[in-house]
């Protein structure tokens, strides 16, 4: 099952590879992995995706607690969450496929942020599902490139991941 | 007081109450060599080859329970301590790694002697640190000895670039007593609710066995583990890293279990119907197939860390808690249970074992005209009345020497169980022999792996370590002798020891003194004689029948049941 877990990690040189070093040194899956310091600069906040049964999923989180430097962790998927990936594609606008791409940015409620003659940038955000949806519609042919953040999470209602 | 970031490393050890530092000099350490010349609080063991640094802190730190520290200067210094540090995080032994590396405006520009040595080490320490500061040293040094020595406990590598040392850089020292960390605070307790489940769990066993493991003797347990045994009444098996925790002479213990363990002890674990699991880990040489563990039991687990609980075999009732914290809380339940153990069921469990164990599955032949290995350990207990400090290195002569030399008292049986490091035998006796000056201490080793460390004699000499060295010679790879006979129908690919060196006369050569013993007969006088030469470093190379094998055996990937007693006695 895909799991989304938060951890905070101390802000120091190396926690990042340490989190790294874990799931190839264990032998688990990582899908994505997302990092950057919170409000408080020494703390980072990291969201990464994971697939496994209940048990490596445990394993996974038990490891990841025992490093040092991490000072909480989150299993978000445990309750109410939400996702959110942030998406850019670059894709060819030629005049005739201009009308199409628009349309389909609207329908997405994505962002054109880059216009050239014959290309677009496309500006989208939203659970990863949506973000496939949005690669899916592209007409064939003409995405020139892709890049995604990987998902970052948050629970819903008031509690926090803190201190 | 205003110190240097060199002065600062060696005042901290100061701090620590560290009384030996294992290392060898190099350039990325020579500010800190200087700053340990002028003084002498804290000794410096200069051993022959940073391996032996690193076991011998091992060493150290596994006969006291203190950390153990060693001192070593960048790349290949650091890369070569990396085994012992390895074997120390397999083994959850608390030690400090103190490691020189190139000045920080260097760093990343493959300068002499560079590596990235925090990079290197990552997998195999608990934490490491690169020190980027020297108003960070103090505050580093203090959170690596907290680390190192609390919670599950391992090795804490300190990588220290040579600008941080500056002699002519001088700041304010004070060095922190208590430390705080927020993302590392290890439990202190275990949950009542848990141990009440335990507890209930073990009265109402009908075939309870105690299994334990090196947890109990790194959490300091062994004399609460006596009492729950005692007022269980229950059989106690051991793994290879837990034994002396309970005695292993007496009625209730069973044996080791595992792999080469007893037939009692591993049939227990089969029919058990409550597995205690007390800082033990699961490991693959006990559990052989895991399908086939304990497959009837109820099974509770004590373990201070966590991501111990469910990792290879799941677990019915865990306890996440310093072992001896868990232990007095079970004992106090168990003093005011109304109910008694299942005294009768017990009994005729008992008697079950009693059957198991008339089977006399570590038997061998003793008539022969060889020096049978098992003979060499049996005597060896004979002679020293079972109260050495004994280390070993890998292989056959450190399972005859689990089977044979039964230790009544915790932290005397020294070895490399969870890595397997060959080599590790000599260096970790001489940190022993540091900490017990008077204590009898020594390494029994075979052809094979004293080669691995043979340069740490020199050690020995310098600092008139009297260690007696018993090497059990059979001219192969034991184990891997072993394994070929039985799995590759007897091809011996490359574990036959070519070209041996004459070890009487290498050890002479080191200022030792060396004896051969090449028959029964000669064993007892020869160990008598060697023992008799207290402050001398003795070198016994027995020779023993080429053809033992250790048994008995699970063939891995089989069950506790299904172990071999020898090719002669197969079971039914």
């Amino acid at each position: 099952m895909r799991h989304i877990i938060s951890v905070l990690l101390e802000n120091e040189a190396g926690a990042l590879s340490r989190v790294a070093g874990l799931f190839s040194a264990r032998g688990y899956n990582i899908e994505s992995l997302t990092v950057a310091p919170t409000d408080d600069p020494t703390q980072s906040r990291m969201t990464l995706v994971t697939v496994g049964n209940d048990d490596v999923v445990e394993q996974i989180k038990k490891q990841l607690n025992k490093l040092i430097d991490t000072i909480k962790l989150l299993d978000l998927s445990e309750g109410p969450h939400i996702e959110r990936e942030l998406m850019m594609v670059k894709v060819r606008a030629e005049r005739a496929d201009r009308e199409e791409l628009k349309r389909l940015v609207d329908i997405f409620r994505a962002k054109i942020i880059d216009v050239t003659d014959t290309s677009f940038v496309v500006e989208l955000t939203g659970d990863s599902e949506k973000l496939d949806a949005f690669i899916d519609a592209v007409p064939k042919g003409l995405i020139i490139e892709v890049v995604r953040t990987g998902p970052s999470g948050i629970s819903r209602g008031p509690q926090g991941l803190m201190l | 007081m205003e110190l240097s970031g060199a002065e600062i490393v060696v005042q901290a050890l100061i701090d620590e109450g560290v009384e030996y530092v294992f290392g060898y000099p190099g350039g990325a350490v020579l500010h800190i060599y200087d700053a340990l010349f002028q003084q002498d609080r804290v000794k410096h063991i200069l051993v022959r080859h940073e391996q032996g640094a690193s076991h011998a802190a091992d060493g150290y730190a596994r006969a006291t329970g203190r950390c153990g520290v060693c001192l070593v200067t960048s790349g290949p210094g650091a890369t070569n301590a990396v085994t012992g540090i390895a074997t120390a995080y397999m083994d959850s032994i608390p030690m400090v790694i103190l490691s020189g590396q190139v000045p920080t405006p260097v760093i990343g520009s493959d300068a002499f002697q560079e590596v990235d040595t925090v990079g290197i080490t990552r997998p195999c320490v608990k934490h490491n640190f690169l020190v980027q500061d020297v108003r960070d040293l103090a505050e580093t040094l203090r959170k690596a000895f907290f680390i190192a020595t609390s919670g599950r406990p391992g090795p804490v590598l300190v990588d220290i670039p040579k600008d941080t040392t500056d002699p002519n850089v001088k700041i304010p020292y004070r060095y922190p007593r208590e430390i705080a960390m927020r993302s590392y605070r290890p439990v202190s307790k275990g949950h009542p609710g848990q141990i009440r489940q335990a507890v209930e769990a073990m009265l109402a066993a009908r075939r309870p066995v105690l299994y334990t493991g090196g947890g109990v003797i790194l959490g300091e347990a062994s004399p609460l583990l006596r009492q729950l045994v005692r007022a269980t009444g229950f059989p106690i098996t051991s793994t290879l890293m837990g034994l002396g925790a309970y005695p292993m002479t007496d009625r209730q213990f069973i044996g080791m279990l595992g792999m080469h363990g007893t037939y009692e002890a591993n049939m227990a674990m089969h029919e058990t119907d409550c597995l205690v699991a007390i800082g033990a880990r699961f490991d693959d040489r006990v559990t052989g197939k895991i399908e086939h563990f304990c497959p009837h039991a109820t099974i509770i687990h004590v373990d201070v860390d966590p991501s111990s609980i469910s990792k290879n075999v799941r677990v019915d009732i865990p306890i996440v808690g310093p072992v001896a914290s868990v232990l007095e809380d079970m004992l106090r339940l168990l003093a005011e249970a109304r109910c008694d153990p299942e005294r009768a069921a017990i009994v005729e469990w008992w008697a079950r074992i009693e059957q198991w164990r008339e089977i006399n599955c570590l038997s061998y032949d003793r008539a022969n005209d060889k020096i049978k290995p098992q003979l060499a350990v049996e005597t060896l207990y004979r002679i020293t009345d079972g109260a050495l400090y004994l280390t070993s290195d890998v292989g056959q002569h450190q399972m005859f020497a689990a089977q044979f030399y039964p230790f009544d008292q915790p932290r005397r049986w020294i070895n490399s169980g969870g890595l397997g490091t060959m080599g590790f035998g000599l260096p970790a006796a001489m940190g022993v022999q540091l900490a017990f000056p008077e204590a009898q201490v020594a390494c029994i080793s075979g052809e094979a792996s004293i080669l691995m460390c043979i340069q740490e004699l020199a050690t020995c000499k310098q600092y008139e370590l009297p260690i007696k060295i018993l090497l059990l010679n059979n001219g192969y790879m034991g184990m891997v002798r072993q394994w070929q006979e039985l799995f590759y129908e007897s091809r011996y690919s490359h574990s036959y020891v070519d070209a041996l060196p004459d070890f009487v006369q290498l050890t002479e050569s080191f200022g030792h003194v060396g004896m051969r013993v090449e028959k029964p007969d000669e064993l007892e006088g020869a160990l008598r004689e060697a023992f008799a030469l207290k402050d001398r470093c003795v070198f016994l190379d027995v020779v023993v029948d080429p053809t033992e094998n250790v048994y008995p055996m699970i063939v891995a990937g089989k069950g506790h049941h299904e172990m071999h007693l020898s090719p002669e006695r197969e079971l039914a």
